[in-house]
C-alpha cells in the first residue's frame, strides 16, 4: 500500500496552466473512467478547483504509481512533460498525508481557513465513492481529513474574522449595534464592492433600506433588488438623521459630506451612532468625520488594514493547526501500520485468548469442586475451539493475497480490534 | 489562638474573590470558556462566603453590619458582586467579569485593612432608619461601580475603533450599544436609589439631630455626587450625550463615590465615621 498526492496548485502554477489540467465538467468523469482502467492504481481521488488539481491515489508501487499519474496528466490534457515536471508537487506515504489533511483544513488554501476547499474536497470524495474508485484505505483517509478539518475549525480561530471588505464591514457593524435589523442602512452610489458589502449586511439582519443615486433609475434598481427604498440623491443628506450604516461609494472627485454636515446630522439625531464606509477612491467623506462622538469612519485603507491584521491572526492561528494535523497524521500511521498482518493476528489471538479465560473462570465458578483430570479436558476443548475458529483468517492474513489490506481492515473491524485508534 | 468565625468567613470571601479577581485578569489577555466560567463559579463561592459572614455579624452585633469601614466596604462589595450576578444573568456581557472583579477585590481589600471587631453601636444610629438608609446609599454606589466598570468598557472598545487598532480585546469586548445601553440602566438605576438614600438621611438625621441638613462633609460631597449623576442623566435625555461621553461621567460619578465614601470618612471626622 503506497498513498500518492500529485497535483499542482496556485503556488506551483499559473493560472494557465491550471486552467489546462482541470478536470472541468465532463472531463472528470472520463478522467476517473480511465484511471479506474488502471490496475496499478488500486484507489483513487480527483480534486480539481480553480486554485489546484491534485490526484490522491493508493498504489501498489510508489515510484510507478507516480509515473502512471504523470503520464495519464500528459496524455489526458495534452501539455508538455516538462511543463508538467515544474508545476507538479508529489507526496507519497505520510507527506501524502500531511499534504491532504492540509488542503482539507484550508492550511494549503491561498487564504488560509478559507472555507470553500472542505466542500470542493466533500464531493471530490463523494463522486468518487459514487464512481467506486475509493476502498478501505481512500475512504478512511478522506473521513479522517475531513474530520480533521473540522477540529481544526473549532479548537483554532483559523477561520474566524473577516478577510474581505465585506465581510470586515459586517464585524465592524456588530461590534458597534446590538442588532443589525433594527438599524437603518443608507448606500450612497453603486458599484460592485459595496453591493456585496450591502448584500451582507442585509443577510446579517438589516432590514430597512435607502438607497439613492445620481442617476435615480440606478437608485431604484438597487432598490429593488435590497427590497429598500430609493430616494433623490439631492435629498440624501436630510435622510441622512434616519442612517445607522453608510456605505458610499460614488465618482465624485470631491467630499459631498462634510464634517458641519454630519455635526448637524447629528445633533437631530442625538448622537445615536452612525458607521460609515467610504468605499469610494478618491474618497467620498470628510475624513475629519471621524472626529465627531459617535461616528465611525472607514475608508477603504482602514478596512484593508483590518483586513491585513485579521489575515496575520489567520496564520498564527495555522501554526496551531499544524501541531493538530501532525498529531492526527501520527495516529493515520498508526491504524495504517496495524494493517500488517502480524499485529493483526497477535491482537485477535489476544482477544480470543482473554475471551477464552474469562469464560473459563465463570465456568469453573459455576461448577464447584472439580477433579484435576475434569478441568484438563475443559481446557482442552476450549483451546481447540479457539485455534480452529483462528485457523483460517490466521492462514489468509498471513498469505499475503492482493486484497489483504481490505481483509485486514475488515477482520479488524468486525472483531473490534481497533480499540482506540477507531475514532468515530 | 481562636479566630472568630466570621474572620474565618471573611477571609474564604476574600480569598475567592481574589482567585476570580485572578482569573477575570487572565480573562483579559487569554480569554477561554474556562476563565469566564471560573470567574463566575468562584465569585459564587466568595459570595457564599461573604454572605454568611454578614448573617454572622449581623446576628452577634444585633445591627446591620455596616457601621465600621471593615463592615461597610464589605458591604458595599456585597451589593456589587449582587448585581455583578443580575446583570450578567440579564444581559451576558463578555468579560465583564474581568472588569468588575477587581474593583470587588480591592474594596474587600480594603476592607481588610481596617478594624474587625464587632462594637456596640452608637445609640444615636440604633434605629431602623440605619438599615433602609444604608441598603439605599449602597445598592446605589454598587450600581455606579458597575457603570464605572462598564464605562471603562465601553472607552476601550470605542478607542479600538476610533483608532481602528482592532487588536488585542476588540474582538472579545462585546458591542458598543449594549455597553451604553447597561451603563445607562445602571445610572437610572442607581440615582433613585442614592436619591432614596439621601432623603431618609435627611429625615433620620432630623430625627436624631431635630436637624435635616447639617453641612457635614459627607452630606456635602454625596450631593455632589448625586448632582453629577442627575447631570449624567439630564444631558443624555436632552441632548443625547451617550456614548463616550456618559462613560467618561459615570467614571467621573464613581471617583467621586469612591472619594465620599473612603475619603471623607478618613480625613474628616464626623458621625459618618463609620460610613
Amino acid at each position: 500500500m503506497n498513498i500518492l498526492a500529485v497535483g499542482l496548485n496556485h503556488k506551483t502554477a499559473d493560472i494557465g496552466i491550471r486552467e489546462r489540467v482541470a478536470f472541468d465538467g465532463s472531463k472528470l468523469d472520463k478522467a476517473i473512467s480511465l484511471l479506474k482502467g488502471i490496475p496499478e492504481i488500486k484507489e483513487h481521488i480527483v480534486l480539481s478547483t480553480c486554485n489546484r488539481v491534485e490526484i490522491y491515489a493508493n498504489v501498489n508501487n510508489g515510484s510507478s504509481g507516480t509515473e502512471l499519474i504523470k503520464n495519464f496528466l500528459v496524455n489526458f490534457h495534452g501539455v508538455s512533460q516538462e511543463t508538467l515536471n515544474n508545476a507538479l508537487y508529489i507526496h507519497s506515504g505520510e507527506n501524502a498525508i500531511r499534504h491532504i489533511f492540509r488542503v482539507a483544513s484550508s492550511l494549503d488554501s491561498m487564504i488560509v481557513g478559507e472555507p470553500q476547499i472542505l466542500g470542493q474536497l466533500k464531493d471530490a470524495f463523494e463522486f468518487a465513492v459514487k464512481r467506486k474508485t475509493t476502498g478501505v484505505i481512500l475512504n478512511r483517509l478522506m473521513k479522517k481529513a475531513i474530520s480533521v478539518a473540522k477540529r481544526i475549525r473549532t479548537e483554532t480561530k483559523i477561520a474566524q474574522s473577516a478577510v474581505s471588505i465585506s465581510f470586515a464591514a459586517v464585524e465592524l457593524a456588530k461590534k458597534i449595534f446590538e442588532d443589525l435589523s433594527k438599524e437603518t442602512f443608507m448606500l450612497i452610489g453603486a458599484g460592485e464592492m459595496a453591493e456585496l458589502a450591502a448584500k451582507h449586511l442585509i443577510q446579517n439582519g438589516v432590514k430597512n433600506v435607502i438607497v439613492t443615486n445620481r442617476t435615480y433609475e440606478s437608485a431604484e434598481k438597487l432598490a429593488r433588488e435590497f427590497n429598500g427604498k430609493a430616494i433623490e440623491f439631492n435629498t440624501f443628506l436630510h435622510e441622512l438623521v434616519h442612517a445607522d450604516i453608510v456605505i458610499c461609494s460614488t465618482g465624485a472627485s470631491h467630499y459631498i459630506l462634510l464634517k458641519e454636515q454630519v455635526q448637524k446630522t447629528m445633533k437631530h439625531r442625538k448622537n445615536k451612532p452612525i458607521f460609515i464606509i467610504d468605499i469610494s477612491v478618491p474618497r467620498n467623506i470628510d475624513p475629519e468625520i471621524n472626529d465627531i462622538d459617535n461616528i465611525y469612519l472607514y475608508d477603504i485603507d482602514d478596512l484593508q488594514e483590518v483586513i491585513g491584521t485579521n489575515i496575520q491572526e489567520r496564520n498564527k492561528e495555522a501554526q496551531k493547526a499544524e501541531r493538530i494535523v501532525d498529531v492526527e497524521v501520527d495516529a493515520f500511521l498508526k491504524w495504517q501500520e496495524s494493517l500488517s498482518a502480524v499485529p493483526t493476528v497477535v491482537a485477535l489471538r489476544e482477544k480470543a485468548e482473554a475471551i477464552k479465560i474469562e469464560e473459563l473462570e465463570k465456568a469453573f465458578r459455576k461448577l464447584g469442586v472439580l477433579q484435576e483430570k475434569e478441568i484438563h479436558i475443559i481446557e482442552a476443548m476450549t483451546n481447540s475451539i479457539v485455534n480452529k475458529l483462528l485457523h483460517p483468517p490466521t492462514i489468509t492474513l498471513k498469505e499475503g493475497s492482493e486484497d489483504r489490506e481490505e481483509l485486514i481492515a475488515v477482520i479488524r473491524k468486525l472483531y473490534g480490534l481497533n480499540g482506540d485508534t477507531e475514532n468515530k | 489562638m481562636h479566630i472568630e468565625l466570621n474572620v474565618w468567613l471573611f477571609e474564604f470571601a476574600l480569598t475567592f474573590y481574589f482567585i476570580s479577581a485572578i482569573a477575570g485578569t487572565i480573562g483579559l489577555f487569554k480569554g477561554t470558556i474556562v476563565t469566564s466560567r471560573a470567574i463566575i463559579i468562584l465569585t459564587v463561592i466568595g459570595f457564599l462566603f461573604h454572605s454568611a459572614n454578614i448573617v454572622v455579624r449581623y446576628i452577634k452585633g444585633g445591627h446591620i453590619p455596616i457601621t465600621n469601614l471593615h463592615e461597610a466596604s464589605s458591604f458595599f462589595s456585597w451589593c456589587i458582586v449582587l448585581l455583578f450576578f443580575l446583570f450578567e444573568y440579564r444581559y451576558k456581557i463578555g468579560l465583564l467579569g474581568s472588569f468588575i472583579m477587581p474593583i470587588v477585590f480591592i474594596l474587600m481589600l480594603s476592607s481588610s485593612i481596617f478594624p474587625r471587631e464587632i462594637r456596640e453601636i452608637n445609640p444615636i444610629l440604633q434605629s431602623y432608619w440605619l438599615g433602609i438608609h444604608a441598603i439605599l446609599a449602597f445598592l446605589g454606589n454598587a450600581s455606579f461601580a458597575m457603570a464605572f466598570g462598564i464605562g471603562i468598557m465601553y472607552l476601550l472598545q470605542e478607542w479600538y475603533l476610533k483608532s481602528k487598532q482592532l487588536k488585542g480585546l476588540f474582538k472579545r469586548l462585546p458591542n458598543l450599544e449594549i455597553l451604553d445601553e447597561v451603563n445607562y440602566r445602571l445610572i437610572t438605576l442607581g440615582f433613585p436609589l442614592l436619591t432614596l438614600a439621601i432623603i431618609t438621611g435627611v429625615i433620620w438625621a432630623n430625627t436624631v439631630f431635630g436637624k435635616y441638613w447639617r453641612w457635614e462633609p459627607k452630606e456635602v460631597w454625596s450631593l455632589i455626587t448625586w448632582l453629577i449623576y442627575a447631570l449624567v442623566l439630564h444631558l443624555r435625555l436632552t441632548i443625547g450625550w451617550r456614548g463616550r461621553k456618559a462613560a467618561i461621567l459615570s467614571i467621573v460619578g464613581f471617583i467621586l463615590v469612591i472619594f465620599t465614601f473612603f475619603g471623607v470618612s478618613i480625613l474628616r471626622k464626623g458621625f459618618h465615621i463609620f460610613v
